[in-house]
Formats: C-alpha cells, structure tokens, sequence
C-alpha cells in the first residue's frame, strides 16, 4: 500500500519565505505609499505563518501567543499609518514615496 | 497510525492554498489600481487562514478572518477611496535601478531563508502543547493568555487605546 507522507514543515517555511520575500520586493520598489504599507502587512503575514508553523511541529502554544500579538500591534500600526497617510495628503496632495521627502536633508 | 485519504486531502488543500496565495500576492504587488492590490490583499490573508486551519490552530485563523481581512483590510480600502489617488505614473531611469538592486537583494535574502530552511531540521525545546489532539485549541490559547502571558496582554491593549487616541488626534483637522 502506498502512503502519502503528511506535509513536512519545510514547505509551510519555504511558502512563509516566498511570501516574506514578495513583500520585501513589493515594499522597495512601489511609489504608492498604501501599496507599500500592504506590502508591510504581507511580510507580517508571511512571519506569522512562520510562527504558527514552528508552534505546531515544535509542540508549544507560544508562538500562537506571539501570532496573535504581531497580530494586534498589526492594527495598532494601521490605525496610525492609514491616519498618517490621510494627513499627508492633505497636506501635500500625493502620497508617492519619493515626492514625500520633507524628513530629507 | 496514519491516515492516508487525510494526507492527500491535506496535500491537496496546501499545495491549492499555496499557489492561491504567492499568485494573489504577486498580483498585489503589480498591479497598478491601488484597490486591486487591496482586494488581493484580503485573498492572500484568507489563503494563509486556510493553512492556519491545516496548522491545527483555528483561533489563529479566525482571528486572521476578522481582524486582518475584515478590519485592516477594510481600513485600507477606506483610506483608498478617501484619497482619490493618481495612478502611478511610470518611474523615471534614477528609481529603475534602485528597483533592480532591491529585487536583487529580495532575491538574495529568500535564498538565504531558503538555505536556512532547508539545511536543517527545525530544533528547539519541544513542548507538551499537542496540537492534534487537543480539540479546544480555543481554551488552550485563552488559558495560555490570561495566565502566562498575562503582562503582555495588557500592555498591548494599553498600545492598542494609544493607537486609537493617536490615530484620532492624526486626523483631526487643524482648527
């Protein structure tokens, strides 16, 4: 009888890494500031998938706890970031990365 | 004991999920309307909930549902039909190469998160928290959280009312 492995944890790490380096890619070479900051909310996605990954085949429940804190200071940092954003463009009409340059000297 | 049709189920669910979500996140990342790259946002996140839910850990994966593709997600939509955004105009050739060397040091460090993945099984302190055969993950998580992990639960919704309180005080218009 043929048996089928279960799925080892390499591949859930390989996609977590995939995703991660996407996300670093997206967040370099993006002039939308929201698309940027999406691009941040990926590569805190692809780190929690990392986290819970390690959890479930290392047999402890911390890094759920550690999820679910990345988890909370995600929307904290949204919050804030999206009330940024409006704030910028209220005041210089674009929020294009490289036209934003006022902490520049 | 293993369960050989579960295994091909499972197999069938990552290997889905998986190519679902790197395809959504790519499409984030080029795509030019900025709502499109936030619709595939919200994909993405529900793409990795379902492999939360292979991890055995649905609190994780419900709390992936409602807090990052329903509010984050939604916050983000809002904030991009408040702005009226341009859409992004081509870069000029001084950006073109800092593009480049940035894909090319992506490109580098996943490498390295690859060989770092791959060379070596993960080692660490095994714990007593058995994932598949606790049936309550739900309990286990709060028990956890209110117990141990008690200071940190506080002080993070301490940071969560500053958010709030600052995000308020962000967008309040100047009088």
């Amino acid at each position: 009888m043929w048996v089928v492995p279960s799925i080892p944890p390499a591949l859930f790490l390989i996609l977590s890494a995939i995703l991660f380096t996407i996300g670093v890619i997206g967040a370099l070479t993006r002039r939308n500031a929201i698309v940027v900051f999406m691009c941040i909310e990926l590569m805190l996605n692809a780190v929690n998938l990392t986290f819970i990954t390690l959890s479930r085949f290392l047999q402890s429940l911390d890094g759920v706890l550690f999820a679910f804190f990345v988890m909370a200071v995600a929307a904290a940092e949204a919050a804030v970031g999206l009330a940024i954003f409006v704030m910028i463009y209220r005041s210089r009409e674009t929020i294009n990365v490289d036209e934003i340059n006022i902490l520049k000297w | 004991m293993s369960e050989p049709v579960g295994n091909i189920f499972q197999w069938l669910i990552f290997l889905g999920m998986a190519f679902i979500s790197l395809v959504a996140s790519l499409l984030l990342v080029t795509r030019k309307n900025p709502i499109h790259s936030a619709l595939f946002l919200v994909l993405n996140f529900l793409c990795v909930a379902v492999i939360y839910l292979l991890l055995y850990s649905q609190f994780i994966a419900i709390i992936q549902v409602v807090v990052y593709a329903g509010a984050i997600a939604m916050l983000i939509v809002f904030v991009i039909m408040l702005l009226d955004l341009e859409s992004e105009v081509r870069s000029r050739l001084k950006i073109v190469y800092s593009k480049v060397i940035g894909g090319f040091l992506a490109v580098l460090f996943l490498f390295g998160i690859l060989y770092s993945v791959v060379a070596k099984s993960p080692t660490g302190k095994m714990g007593s928290y058995v994932p598949e055969k606790v049936n309550a993950n739900v309990k286990a998580v709060g028990e956890a959280l209110f117990t141990q992990y008690l200071l940190p639960f506080e002080i993070i919704s301490i940071l969560i009312v500053v958010a709030i309180i600052g995000a308020v005080i962000l967008s309040k218009k100047r009088t």
